[in-house]
């Protein structure tokens, strides 16, 4: 296949994958999970195998048509959309697993409508990964919004229906009300808006009003959560936990953490806006969400509450990581997309073994169980050490380049934010892990050992994977360093 | 093809739904060869009765009147095949047959207002549609109809009424009824107030027609209490085509000759359209009935082709006609889709209306569709002409910033109130314990997917549409040169 169908092949695949699944939901669940499965291990080899091109320095892309003059649908994969679609595209297969386990444990109803909006979503992300302009970028934000939707609000019932409305709410809200302003001011000032290495719009856009559209861009992008819009990343924790943990810890969420970066790095240009004095409140917006995030994720009692707000801090460290405007630090951004990942998607796998062996969903509840459940709680373990930032996890990594690129910047604010972050994760995790392993379980609690075997795999699976990302991260860093290459 | 009109101007006997189907969709097929006609800017003109112009009735088709052609014959053509089950359900057999006829009439009566070339052909042809939509919006089984269509009636009359005013003045200082004539007559106008009064008289006239706020009072119950598929043909085009009279006179006949005419137009209908787009779609979002939500959210999408048209520039020009198009689009599929569903459910407040898309999935799906395309979901029609309407606005100066505010404000408004529909028919429980799927009768559903997907189609490839939309702006801006 030539890399172009490879690509239309990534993102209709779910589609059509989506289609069989609704067509499998009425014969059997067994052939649907199959159709599933078959789906996700078919787009991971597809994404996968566009990856020696791109070692290679290969910029496949594909134009789909044109609406009007300088306004196209059109793909192309580069070194970060690259590791986003096959993150994305890897997770999803682990996660599918587990979504197996976890949503027959738990005997939800509409199990079919679950896993076709799943595809669905898979589809849109495979989408805005290898957007090649900004208006297919959003075309396909959009549409990782609705469907993501049903998932969201999968329980039906009015609370549920009420946070799915925020999620819904925020997300098209700042999409529609500062996104799209901000598409279409660049294509008016650009004349273009296709993704250029170096940026497009140096030289095009005076002093004040660069700081501006970084503001539309940044704050309209409500997927990355940063404060004031993360409003919807709390609410949305009603989903079901698959969903919270490849969407709303993967998928959604990096969306927009990705769309930012890309547009630092392609729209505006590093270059560029270090030049800008105006854009410079970026760094100090990512480091209050850091901060404020994390102070509140150490008052949350429910687990998952938790996980999200500590999504949120993490989150506005790829921003930071961006808005250092570093080549390191830029390398930092990315890997740490990839780290956080590993880390809080087995963070939240185990949230949802813990409820459905358990139905315990609060961090009080959780005294004693690490002996109840061994592996989970070891995996568990593994993630909050990756998200504070101990070796030998996959955060270190991360917090490492960003470190260096702070450094590289001579930007203490951003330095003292990590370490400052560092000490809070430490103080949220911790404590969990005490009570998990050491303290004496509460007598009068329900009988229960592990969680179904599936979704026990799959916690251990990305247990694993952000053990091994710690020792083998020298391709995901030489791919990314293509992005910046040449700026030093 | 020159004679193509002449076949919409037939006078329809007492001709029963096949018929009817078939004039429509022939006059649709020629609407469709008249555009292939002009796409290469050529008018297409046919002199009635062999007598040349400005003397004779002169009939005219140019970029600006395809793109409202098409939309007309095509919400015809679409309603009246969708619409048999639906009427069957709504009209008594024995008045059926009268019941299409007057359709056709008001089909025909809206088709020449969009060809005629001359300002009174105008008046009659919007007198023949008037009086048929009447008897069309009172045919229903729905007795509130009947005070609705008496404010339609009495609002429509004082509409024309100030446009003939307003054409009189004109015909008296410049003696012609041509429009083409009547512009290059205007040169030799030295007195130029009664001018003025009659661009004053047919603008607030046609804007009554047009339902443009303040003075759209008669629409929302009008759409409300009529037949279901009257309802899509006439929330698909009637209102556009006064719209389309309105922009004609003003952009053809004033712009050039009045002085500062454009900024008049533009402040007299800026803030009348900034208001209704704010105020129509806050009505939308709490409005209970389905029906009149969408009804009067029309109010508000009108009121974004009276901005685009109030630019006053060739963006914001092809923006209104591109509106008019999409919106066509948008609003007849959510018409046509809550026909479908009022083939079952007899009540259509949005409280009786839960869980709806487990019994009709299809027509549903269809109404989120077309839903995204009025909110301007990218991959939709509607996101193409918000688009444009926004461009526009930004290359309008320092005021642009508030006009892109009130058009993303609205949008989102656009989400509340659409997304209700959405949330009643999904993820709301049942009303009754019942959820076998009945659909309502496949021709009904399929026109529905139809155009739920020509507003994809638009969406993704606007080429067609774009291309009249933008040759219509040029042609019309090119008057005031």
């Amino acid at each position: 296949m030539t890399p172009e169908s490879t690509i239309l092949a990534a993102i209709c695949l779910p589609l059509a994958g989506a289609l069989a699944i609704g067509l499998a939901g009425r014969v059997s669940p067994n052939l649907r999970e199959f159709v599933t499965m078959a789906t996700a291990g078919c787009l991971a080899w597809l994404v996968w195998s566009l990856l020696p091109l791109l070692m290679a320095g290969g910029r496949p892309g594909v134009a789909v048509g044109e609406l009007m003059p300088g306004l196209g649908i059109a793909f192309e994969v580069e070194p970060l959309g690259m590791l986003f679609a096959a993150l994305a595209s890897g997770l999803w297969i682990v996660n599918s697993i587990y979504s197996i386990g976890y949503m027959r444990g738990n005997k939800e109803k509409n199990q079919t409508r679950f896993f076709v909006c799943f595809a669905l979503a898979l589809s849109a992300t495979m989408g805005v990964a290898f957007a090649g302009n900004l208006f297919t970028l959003f075309l396909f934000y959009e549409l990782l919004t609705l469907s993501t939707y049903p998932l969201v609000s999968h329980k039906g019932d009015a609370a549920t229906v009420r946070s799915a409305r925020v999620y819904l709410g925020v997300l098209l809200t700042t999409s529609i009300g500062l996104f799209l302003p901000a598409i279409i001011w660049t294509y008016t000032v650009a004349g273009t808006g296709d993704f250029v290495l170096g940026g497009v719009l140096a030289g095009k856009l005076g002093d004040p009003e660069v700081g501006l559209l970084l503001a539309l861009f940044v704050f309209g992008i409500g997927k990355a959560a940063v404060m004031p819009v993360h409003r919807w990343l709390p609410a949305a924790m009603v989903a079901p936990t698959p969903v919270s943990a490849l969407l709303h810890a993967v998928a959604v969420v990096k969306a927009g953490v990705f769309a930012i970066t890309k547009i630092i790095a392609y729209v505006f240009g590093i270059d560029f806006l270090f030049d800008s004095p105006s854009s410079g409140w970026l760094l100090y917006v990512a480091v209050f969400t850091i901060v404020t995030a994390s102070l509140v994720a150490l008052r949350q009692t429910n687990i998952k509450r938790l996980l999200a707000y500590s999504t949120i801090a993490q989150l506005s460290y790829v921003v930071m990581a961006a808005a250092i405007l570093k080549p390191m630090a830029e390398v930092g951004a990315a890997i740490h997309i990839v780290a956080h990942a590993f880390g809080k998607i087995t963070l939240f796998f185990a949230a949802g073994a813990i409820y459905v062996a358990s139905k315990k969903t609060e961090i009080y509840q959780l005294k004693g169980i690490g002996r109840r459940m061994p592996w989970t709680m070891a995996a568990f373990s593994i993630g909050a050490l990756s998200m504070i930032g101990v070796p030998p996890t996959a955060g270190f990594v991360s917090k490492w380049y960003i470190l260096a690129g702070a450094f590289e910047a001579n930007n203490l604010v951003a330095v003292f934010t990590i370490i400052a972050s560092t000490v809070l994760n430490a103080a949220y995790f911790l404590p969990i892990l005490y009570m998990a392993w050491f303290a004496r379980e509460e007598s009068g609690g329900a009988e229960h050992g592990e969680a179904p075997f599936a979704a026990v795999l799959a916690l251990t699976i990305t247990a694993l994977l952000t053990l091994a990302f710690f020792l083998f991260n020298g391709s995901v860093i030489e791919l990314e360093s293509q992005v910046v290459r040449g700026l030093d | 093809m020159l004679s193509a009109p002449l076949i919409i101007l037939l006078q329809p006997r007492g001709l029963a739904w096949a018929g009817a189907t078939a004039a429509a969709l022939a006059s649709f097929a020629i609407a469709v060869a008249l555009t292939i006609a002009v796409l290469d800017g050529q008018t297409q003109v046919y002199a009635m009765g062999g007598w040349p112009a400005p003397y004779g009735i002169e009939l005219a088709v140019d970029q600006f009147s395809a793109l409202v052609l098409l939309v007309v014959t095509g919400a015809g053509a679409g309603a009246l095949l969708a619409a048999r089950s639906s009427i069957d359900q709504q009209i008594e057999p024995e008045r059926q047959p009268l019941f299409y006829s007057a359709w056709l009439l008001g089909l025909a009566g809206l088709a020449g207002i969009v060809v005629a070339a001359d300002a009174f052909n105008i008046f009659v042809f919007m007198e023949i549609s008037s009086l048929s939509s009447y008897v069309l919006i009172a045919g229903g089984p729905d007795r509130r109809a009947l005070p609705a269509v008496f404010k339609y009636l009495i609002m429509g009359t004082i509409g024309a009424t100030f446009y003939l005013i307003g054409v009189g003045l004109i015909y008296m200082m410049t003696g012609t009824l041509n429009l083409a004539d009547m512009e290059a007559r205007l040169g030799d106008v030295t007195e130029l107030n009664p001018i003025l009064v009659a661009a004053g008289f047919i603008t607030i006239g046609l804007a009554l027609k047009a339902a443009v706020f303040p003075l759209h009072v008669w629409l929302p119950n009008a759409y409300t209490h009529s037949p279901h598929m009257i309802t899509v043909f006439l929330a698909a085009c009637a209102t556009k085509v006064a719209i389309y009279v309105l922009i004609r006179f003003d952009y053809m006949v004033f712009q050039s000759k009045l002085d500062d005419h454009a900024t008049q137009f533009a402040q007299f209908l800026m803030p009348l359209a900034i208001l209704g787009i704010l105020v129509a779609s806050a009505v939308a979002m709490f409005e209970g009935h389905l029906k009149r939500l969408l009804a009067t959210s029309s109010v508000a999408q009108i009121a974004y082709i009276i901005l685009g048209a109030s630019f006053v520039s060739e963006s914001g020009l092809a923006a209104s006609a591109m509106h008019i198009f999409n919106h066509a689009l948008a609003k007849g599929g959510l018409f046509l889709a809550v026909a479908c569903l009022a083939y079952h459910y007899r009540d259509l407040r949005l409280d009786q209306l839960g869980g709806a898309a487990a019994r009709m999935p299809f027509t549903s799906a269809a109404l989120v569709v077309c839903g995204f395309s009025l909110i301007g979901i990218p991959g939709t029609a509607g996101f193409i002409s918000k688009w444009l309407l926004i461009t526009a606005a930004l290359e309008s100066g320092p005021l642009g910033w508030i006009l892109v505010a009130v058009i993303l404000v609205s949008s989102l408004m656009a989400v509340v109130y659409i997304w209700r529909i959405v949330e009643t028919l999904y993820f709301s429980d049942s009303a009754k314990g019942d959820i076998a799927v009945a659909e309502a009768p496949y021709p009904m559903v399929l026109v529905t997917w139809l155009v739920a997907l020509l507003n994809i189609g638009f969406g993704l490839f606007p080429t067609m549409p774009l291309t009249l939309a933008n040759a219509s702006a040029a042609l019309l801006m090119g008057y005031s040169g």
